[in-house]
């Protein structure tokens, strides 16, 4: 991916003090873009004046940064303790079925990213799936095979 | 009295479709020309799952709760109730909705689900900011005494004393002090926080604006977690509101306090709600906790004093200095005052956040506001209460009170207030080794107790569950856990066996069938099970034919079903959907 190194600037520059601003700029980018490409670091480390491998310390320690660019919708499949009982273990290993990828990874047609989270607080509509931002409780093996589908934009037949 | 309609709209409540009724309620009220008598207030979640919740409060009929309400639903509602005044009774809410509310102490929640939680000036007609300005009246000494009398606990987990917290920070020197409110809310099975804040988010200002005067705080953090984004939208649009109306900024409502509030965006790290790693992550580093002492109360973010306080700790604060210590403390148990948000969550009838004084039974969780169990027929086996670092309690023992002593007593620990319910098609081995597979790849790997010592734990639960257990992994479990307890940098490890030593505590006979008899007795390590239907279980129903998304099931009507095991995915869909353990 083509990187503006002025875009990159301009997220720095947003925040006027420039102490504990690096989660915060990373976060900016990987909304922009998606994930957090390779270029950005450099271009990032050198603004802050701080090395690149703190940067990639950072990226790799928490879950919500991506290194790699990800698909056009994001499924995520809630593995907290309500969804565990209720059966989303399950679930999840039937989405990796059939959309044959494994987790964190993407579809080959670039449609999906299957992801799991650890919980997403949404526990009394368990078992929960989430695809981009909306939240989807009750979720049954049925339920998501149809769910995918209206993503896909495949008309679903009653 | 103009008529509201107040509609929740929490996470949960969007899900479920309540922004179209909340639009098709307005469309409805315009296109009768009515905008003036009626107003649609966007609530919080109130607490119950139960779809999209409505209530009508009209002068005449009084408060009226709808439930499970869909878009199609809302011309008959403007029609009859609002226009007529007849309440549609077919879709009025039932005896669970009553039954869930019935026994609760809404202190905390009071506002969730009552008022607009975009719009600050709602709070304060519901008495919003009065706290404020009667603890600006107070000395910073005074309000400290008030928490300390009040006997409030932090509810995060550890339970530590909130004003013995703050008269700590208040002595340490400095000019800058610091602090955060956690709102990490890490625990699976966890959501009074997002839901406080999304309900209600001005509560949580003031009470930290209310701390800020007491300890003489300059500024003021929010670590919220991203996966929470309508709670961060809410608050994004609270604190504005606030800094508008001078709540916040330079000398707040004219006194000397000068106080403000940023946002930290969590970037997905369960460890963060430690206190020491979240300062790493607001300092912008991995979110690693180092040794204590120095506590942050002496030594905390950019090496100042630092208190950080939960969420629902700071929604108890205003309340507290309204009514007095006198008065919270009169509340709950010995040692234990107030009340506490539980999110009952995982095998009941009804979900949601549920307050209730301290000491109230577990029992009266599950069959007074939980309703009972999901299914009739499959019966309560345990209650997991505080996450990964609390502990299964059995369900012999639940007439315990729920509150600080007794709870950890149980092996558990009060936690944050996840409220987990397991049924008897529950597996209690895969329970530990779910919590542990999740302490595992949440350790931040910095002290070696938790990084390889869970990882061993993690190992021998596999082990058991793929039903290759031996019985001197029992013993090593408990030893290996009792020391990794003792041994650990901070609060994930130290609790982090937990799950592991209660399970074996209590439910020894689930280990021994997995290790001598190669059998899962809930079916639910599926090294273990047969997938095989047991012809006098089975009511030829044919639930577990519907269930399959393989066809690998053959049944026809008032016939014994079939698994093909070469269609089989193994995906226990059969399992759960029979109510007759005829699936093994």
């Amino acid at each position: 991916m083509k990187i503006n190194a002025s875009d990159i600037k301009k997220e720095i520059e947003k925040y006027p003090d420039k102490k504990g601003i690096l989660i915060p700029v990373l976060q900016d980018v990987q909304a922009k873009y998606g994930y957090v490409p390779g270029e950005a670091v450099s271009l990032i480390a050198k603004e802050l004046s701080v090395y690149p491998i703190d940067i990639y310390g950072i990226l790799t320690f928490y879950a919500q940064f991506h290194l790699t660019p990800r698909g056009r919708h994001i499924v995520t499949v809630c593995q907290g303790t309500a969804c565990h009982v209720m059966g989303s273990k399950a679930i999840l290993d039937y989405i990796a079925k059939i959309l044959n990828v494994a987790v964190g990874e993407t579809t080959k047609d670039g449609m999906f990213t299957l992801e799991r989270v650890a919980c997403l607080g949404c526990c009394g509509m368990a078992p929960v799936v989430m695809i981009d931002k909306d939240f989807y409780g009750g979720c049954t093996i049925q339920s998501v095979e149809q769910l995918l589908d209206k993503y896909r934009g495949v008309v679903v037949k009653k | 009295m103009s008529t509201k309609i107040l509609i929740c709209m929490g996470t949960s409540g969007i899900s479920a479709g309540a922004r179209e009724v909340a639009d098709l309620f307005q469309k409805e009220i315009n296109r009768h020309k009515l905008s003036g008598e009626f107003q649609v207030v966007k609530t919080g979640d109130r607490g119950l799952f139960r779809d999209v919740l409505v209530d009508i409060v009209t002068p005449h009929l009084g408060r009226v709760t709808y439930e499970c309400i869909k878009p199609k639903d809302v011309p008959l509602i403007v029609e009859n109730h609002l226009l007529k005044g007849e309440p549609v009774n077919t879709l009025l809410a039932g005896k669970d909705y009553e039954q869930f509310f019935a026994k609760q102490m809404r202190i905390v929640l009071a506002n969730c689900g009552e008022i607009d939680p975009e719009d600050i000036s709602d709070y304060i007609a519901h008495g919003g900011y009065t706290a404020l300005r009667k603890a600006l009246g107070m000395t910073p000494e005074q309000v400290i005494e008030e928490m300390k009398r009040s006997g409030l606990r932090g509810r995060g987990g550890a339970g530590f004393p909130t004003g013995r917290k703050w008269e700590l920070a208040r002595a340490s020197k400095g000019n800058e002090k610091y602090l955060i409110c956690n709102a990490d809310e890490g625990d699976p099975g966890a959501f009074m926080d997002r839901s406080i804040l999304e309900g209600d988010p001005q509560a949580v200002i003031e009470g930290m604006i209310i701390a800020a005067h007491a300890i003489g705080m300059t500024a003021g953090f929010i670590y919220c977690r991203e996966e929470y984004p309508l709670a961060l939208e809410r608050l994004d649009i609270a604190i504005a509101q606030a800094r508008q109306q001078g709540f916040l900024g330079k000398n707040i409502l004219g006194s000397e306090l000068s106080f403000d509030i940023t946002i930290k965006r969590g970037a997905g790290a369960f460890v963060c709600g430690e206190e020491t790693a979240m300062i790493a992550s607001i300092e912008g580093h991995r979110g690693m906790p180092r040794p204590r002492p120095p506590f942050p109360a002496e030594k905390g973010l950019w090496g100042k004093p630092t208190v950080i306080n939960n969420v629902e700790t700071l929604a108890n604060i205003s309340h507290i200095i309204n009514k007095g210590a006198d008065w919270f403390s009169s509340i709950g148990t010995e040692y234990s005052k107030g009340t506490k948000v539980f999110a009952l969550a995982g095998k009941v009838k009804n979900t949601g956040l549920v307050e209730v004084p301290m000491g109230t039974p577990i029992q009266d969780l599950i069959y007074g506001a939980g309703g009972g169990m999901l299914k009739k027929k499959v019966g309560l086996k345990a209650v997991q209460i505080g996450g990964p670092s609390g502990g299964c309690i059995p369900a012999s023992i639940l007439d315990t009170p729920i509150d600080y002593v007794t709870i950890t007593q149980t092996g558990a620990i009060m936690g944050s207030g996840g409220f987990v319910v397991m049924d008897e098609k529950t597996c209690m081995v895969d329970i530990a080794r779910y919590f542990l597979s999740f302490t595992v790849s949440e350790s931040c790997g910095k002290c070696i107790p938790c990084r390889v010592g869970l990882k061993r734990l993690l190992e021998v639960l596999e082990e058991i569950t793929a039903g290759r257990g031996k019985e001197e992994h029992l013993t090593f479990l408990q030893e290996m856990g009792t020391s990794i307890k003792e041994s650990a940098l901070c609060g994930l490890g130290n609790s982090a066996p937990n799950p592991a030593l209660t399970t074996i505590r209590y439910f020894i006979d689930e280990y021994l069938a997995h290790i001598r008899d190669h059998q899962c007795p809930a079916h639910v390590c599926t090294p273990l099970v047969k997938f095989t239907v047991i012809e006098e279980n089975c009511t030829r129903c044919g639930q577990c034919f519907k269930a399959c998304p393989s066809g690998a099931i053959k049944w026809q009507r008032k016939e014994l079903a079939h698994i093909d095991k070469d269609k089989c995915i193994k995906c226990k869909a059969c399992i759960n959907a029979c109510d007759f353990k005829a699936i093994a």
